[in-house]
């Protein structure tokens, strides 16, 4: 018979929308509004997984967030999702659900693999087995991997979408249960913008697991009627199927709203997911409470409940998940979960550990004729395929132990109540204190952080009865809206039936047993999704891991993606009871977000894919790529690296583009370089600070290259200034140093330097700019301009102004390559088209295209260093072999004192070197290690290591080259070292001088 | 995520904004006669304290100023933001 632990009447579900589903391939039905989990149980579904460790049958215990067991992979990829929690997830047609932790079969119970598992797996088993050698952990991975069955990752990419959504309320109210409701209302009325955020699909929270009367009517009036009031208030924002997930600083609050997730994969258009990014002015958190399982032997076993989750199944879901129910409690609230299920005809006992119960619960479950047996524990669990029964025996006078002969109760369903625990998870990533509860032996938040600003109330504040809920959120949603600067009222309501509260608590955090703890087969969990006992926590403290925060590492509790929900008051009064001291004495874990998992789709949004980063494309992109030119990134920005012809790797394509330039002409698309315009009476004497040489006297029309130094004296950025006018000047830097630089400018303009006249603007993508270069260069721009390009009158390091193709523009005859350069400067939106007529203009003399690999090789070949590829951030000018551009005459420049520190100064440091290898064939991988002494294996004395390596056909007909950082390296001139490839080879090369093109630089000035 | 006052646009994002840690140390002025040990000091040596701290931020992505906050480092709470240049505020003792 389907569904024959649903009750004829009575839940949320629409009894006419019937939904098919499978478990395990298990064709199986559940009504709309059920939850996977309501669905299974109605079904008679206990057993849907096994433990992590030692894999025990496990089954439902929870009916909400907190489930530690019910961890479910749904839906086949690429849908697929592992660790969806069957409590949270809702039913929909055609839902397909896996029990993914079911080895070595979910059905199959061995007892002696069992405790064949358990023996290898005592608290401390990482720990203790992964001491051995290293190489063994990937052994050991997969074989835990295998057995622990933490679900499946989806194999292929993610076919739905996500989205973020940024707002800024008033009053961000946390939780739609009673105080949660009442918080929106008061501060709904007042004008406030609110935020209610509500994890379930449905607002009510507690109100929809029991049978509560609000103002004479059932509960449900009230919660419709304040919906309502909330819908029409044009400030006010209801979000259901929304999780809380991090409470960060200054009330910053990211909430992850289930869009989708509720619908059968792939038929849902929007996203699936919305990540909300909240900035509350302030927060109520109505979180509510969760159950505390009690302690006791076998409490692990499927159909063990808590009692309030049986409660919440039957009111919420009209499903009771057995027909013989046993209660054990250590307090008054569990009553009304067997008082309810009696009156649906079920056969209900109470186990109360307590001498006697609350008179208003004892008189009610005595009254439907409840058979109530004080002081007297659950010591056993008979488990076979299902639920059999339990033993109950007395207690003695401590509750240390059991005495007398066991009972034997036969049932199919156990409910446990061990007290209630306050939903801290928030308040306390909020940084807020928690304050201990005596009576009610839990905690409940204390002061809050300064920086975060929030209220709790209700039973996450500690306020178990519904009237008290309700008040304390009526008063926390008025003065949260006062704080945020409305006039509000809090709200009421008059006459609400009173809850069975806790009552007289008996903490009895390890709950005895026949055995002693530890011996024996019956384990008392006490964290179930990490599969911890009480006696794990009990070997911790002998082996002493007494500091709370050890004790959880140690034995992982409250370490999964539960974070604790269930277990960790329970591990703390157990560690406390076995040290004879009270809670607070042995402290507590914080609670780390997320409250809930987040899934990558969420966190990323949108940000992903083509959107994943920005990209920038200089005005002539678009013609390197339709000449198939190949890309590669520098920064943000796409650069052509070599313009390969048919049939040419790049290796052949660099090649010829570097023959071409040297020989004939090529072109390149310097347009990336970072360009800041500097103007100001101030400007020349700010040049004078920034760079290494003399600025005072550079006049309109010439160029200098300057080493720009941190304060440490070390290099970060080179770059050719232009003086443009009197107190106008145009600076380049490195392509990614751009920024760098300009905030480098402003921090000391800014911050040392405010009373200087000097303006800094960035114009890198105002010009573009096309480098000209190699003996046929003047030919080409003479075609082309009106500017006179005699060789006497416009210089190496001059610039004029002046049309080229008709575009007006600055030419700079500066050099990258050591050969007559020019480079054209023209507005951006113009750069297309000079580069056009550069390349059409250049066909007699077939000018060649080159990319940022040949500007590379060429460079090198001239010595010419890049900083940040030949330099590192710990070389001076002097170790790049570049004093000649230190000015020895300013008594000032950023960087200069650090060059007289002694570690600046002393012998030995690495110093920019060329290596010729002795076969010249041989192209030394870049960072390949100089060593002092080859050995058959490492560690072998380190001397420096290669910053740039290339083959080039202009050295010796062709051969490698390399630069490379050596200590010592001016004094090792000539000299032979050796280098150690990856492979372990080892190679040979040559100590020279890094310029090996044009040692007399004359090419450049012809 | 923090929130902070930058005295040209007002308060914004954390994410707007960059830390430059401690403030108020001036460039000396006259580097060629100091020691090795107190340029060291300029160069390399910041406080790092638990409580008060007043430290430099820019509002990169905004106005790209340069402004001074006084951050109790042990609650992330701000208690003053300033321009360069203006005195230094007085906040409540070391917490
Ligand atoms: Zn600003």
């Amino acid at each position: 018979m389907s569904q024959k632990f649903r009750l004829p009447a009575g839940g949320r579900v629409n009894r006419s929308k019937l939904l098919n589903f499978s478990f395990d391939g298990q064709q199986l039905q559940g009504y709309e509004g059920d939850t996977l989990a309501s669905a299974l149980l109605a079904n008679g579904v206990h057993l849907i997984g096994r433990s992590f460790k030692y894999h025990r049958p496990r089954g439902f215990m929870a009916a909400g967030p907190e489930e530690p067991n019910a961890l479910m992979q749904l839906e086949k990829d690429p849908y697929t999702q592992p660790n969806t929690r069957a409590t949270l997830q809702e039913l929909y047609e055609d839902l397909e659900a896996d029990s993914q932790n079911r080895w070595p079969s979910l059905k199959l119970d061995i007892s002696a693999v069992n405790s064949l598992v358990a023996r290898a797996l005592p608290a401390g088993f990482y720990y203790k087995t992964f001491m051995a050698p290293a190489k063994m952990w990937m052994t050991y991975e997969k074989i835990i991997r295998k057995a622990a069955g933490l679900g499946v990752s989806p194999k292929a990419p993610d076919p739905d979408w996500y989205d973020h959504r940024h707002e800024y309320p008033d009053v961000l109210v946390v939780g739609g249960g009673p105080a949660g409701l009442a918080a929106a209302l008061s501060a709904g009325r007042s004008g406030a913008r609110v935020i209610l955020v509500e994890q379930t699909q449905e607002f009510g929270g507690s109100l929809l697991s029991d049978n509560a009367e609000i103002e004479g009517a059932p509960a449900q009036q009230w919660i419709d009627a304040t919906l309502a009031e909330l819908q029409s208030m044009p400030e006010v924002q209801l979000l259901n199927r929304t999780t809380l997930t991090h409470y960060l600083d200054y009330n910053y609050l990211t909430a992850a709203q289930h869009l989708g997730d509720h619908m059968k994969p792939g038929t849902s258009k929007g996203p699936r997911q919305c990540l909300w990014k909240l900035r509350a002015k302030r927060v109520v958190l109505a979180t509510g409470a969760y159950e505390r399982p009690l302690v006791f032997a076998d409490n692990d076993r499927p159909g063990v409940m808590m009692a309030n989750a049986i409660r919440t199944f039957q009111h919420r879901y009209g499903v009771l998940p057995g027909r013989e129910l046993v209660v054990f409690t250590n307090n008054d609230s569990a009553y009304s979960t067997a008082i309810d299920a009696a009156g649906t005809g079920a056969s209900v006992t109470i186990v109360d550990c307590r001498k006697a119960a609350g008179d208003i619960a004892q008189s009610a479950a005595s009254g439907v004729g409840i058979e109530i047996i004080l002081n007297s524990a659950i010591t056993g669990v008979k488990y076979s395929s299902g639920l059999k029964s339990v033993d109950v025996m007395s207690l003695n006078a401590d509750g240390t132990g059991v005495q007398g002969q066991p009972r034997v109760i036969n049932c199919d369903l156990v409910g446990s109540s061990g007290g209630w625990n306050p939903v801290l998870n928030l308040h306390s990533q909020s940084k807020g204190k928690l304050r201990w509860m005596e009576a009610e032996q839990t905690y409940a938040p204390g002061v809050t952080a300064s920086i975060n600003p929030s209220l709790s109330a209700g039973a996450c504040n500690g306020a178990f009865d519904l009237a008290d809920c309700l008040d304390e959120g009526f008063a926390a949603g008025a003065k949260a809206a006062t704080e945020a600067g409305f006039e509000a009222i809090a709200g009421s309501v008059n006459a609400v039936t009173p809850t069975l509260g806790v009552g007289e608590l008996r903490a009895l955090w390890v709950v005895p047993c026949d055995h002693p703890l530890g011996q024996g087969k019956k384990k008392h969990f006490h964290e179930f999704q990490n599969d911890a006992t009480a006696a794990d926590l009990l070997l911790a403290q002998r082996e002493g891991y007494v500091s709370v925060e050890h004790t959880k590492r140690y034995t992982t509790t409250g370490m999964a993606n539960d974070q604790g929900k269930t277990s960790n008051i329970n591990a703390l009064g157990v560690v406390a009871q076995a040290r004879g001291e009270s809670i607070p004495q042995v402290g507590i874990t914080t609670f780390r977000p997320p409250f809930e998992p987040l899934t990558f789709g969420a966190i990323v949004g949108q940000n992903c894919k083509d959107l994943f980063h920005m990209v920038r494309k200089t005005p002539m992109h678009s013609w390197a790529e339709e000449q198939g030119g190949v890309f590669e990134d520098v920064g943000d920005w796409k650069r052509t690296r070599y313009y390969p012809r048919a049939g040419e790797d790049m290796h052949a394509a660099v090649y010829r583009e570097c023959a071409q330039v040297r020989q004939s002409v090529g072109m390149f698309d310097g347009s990336t370089l970072g360009k800041i315009d500097i103007q100001g009476p101030d400007a020349a004497w700010l040049l004078n600070m920034l760079y290494t040489n003399a600025w005072l006297k550079l006049a309109p029309g010439k160029c200098r290259y300057g080493l720009m130094l941190n304060e440490h004296g070390m290099v970060f950025d080179d770059g050719v200034t232009a003086c443009i006018a009197e107190n106008h000047y145009h600076m380049t830097t490195t392509t990614g140093g751009a920024a760098r630089v300009l905030g480098w400018i402003e921090e000391w303009l800014q911050t040392e330097w405010p009373e200087k006249k000097v303006w800094c603007t960035s114009v890198s993508e105002q010009w573009a700019v096309i480098a000209i270069n190699g003996p046929k260069a003047r030919e080409v721009l003479a075609s082309l301009t009106d500017i006179d390009l005699d060789a006497e009158s416009f210089k190496f390091m001059d610039w004029r102004a002046g049309k080229v193709a008709g575009v007006d523009a600055r030419v700079y005859r500066i050099s990258f390559t050591g050969e007559c350069a020019y480079e054209i400067n023209v507005p951006a939106r113009y750069g297309r088209h000079v580069w056009e007529q550069v390349h059409a203009a250049g066909q007699p003399h077939d000018i060649v295209p080159y990319g940022t690999e040949t500007m590379h090789v060429l460079r090198a070949e001239k010595g010419f260093i890049i900083v940040g590829q030949d330099s590192d951030g710990t070389m001076t000018p002097h170790d790049l072999a570049m004093d000649w551009i230190v000015s020895k005459a300013k008594p000032d420049f950023l960087g200069k004192r650090s060059h007289a520190r002694a570690d600046i100064t002393r012998e030995g440091r690495k110093q920019l070197i060329g290596l010729l290898t002795d076969d010249p064939q041989v192209v030394l991988p870049e960072g390949t290690h100089i060593i002092a002494e080859v050995k058959p294996a490492p560690p072998m004395k380190m001397l420096g290591h290669v910053t740039s390596s290339y083959m080039s056909p202009n050295v010796d007909g062709g051969r490698s080259i390399a630069m490379a950082v050596l200590k010592d390296g001016f004094n090792r001139m000539g000299e032979s070292v050796d280098l150690v490839l990856l492979d372990g080879t080892h190679v040979t090369a040559k100590v020279v001088d890094p310029v090996f093109v044009d040692k007399e630089g004359l090419r450049s000035r012809s | 995520m923090l929130i902070l006052d930058c005295p040209w646009c007002g308060t914004r994002d954390q994410s707007e904004f960059h830390c430059h840690g401690e403030a108020h140390i001036a460039r000396p002025t006259d580097t060629e006669k100091m020691d090795d040990k107190a340029w060291g000091e300029y160069v390399f040596f910041r406080t790092n304290p638990k409580g008060i701290h007043y430290e430099r931020w820019t509002h990169d992505h905004g106005c790209k100023r340069w402004f001074n906050a006084v951050r109790n480092t042990a609650t992330d709470e701000f208690l003053a933001f300033y321009k360069p240049g203006e005195k230094a505020p007085a906040v409540g003792s070391d917490q």
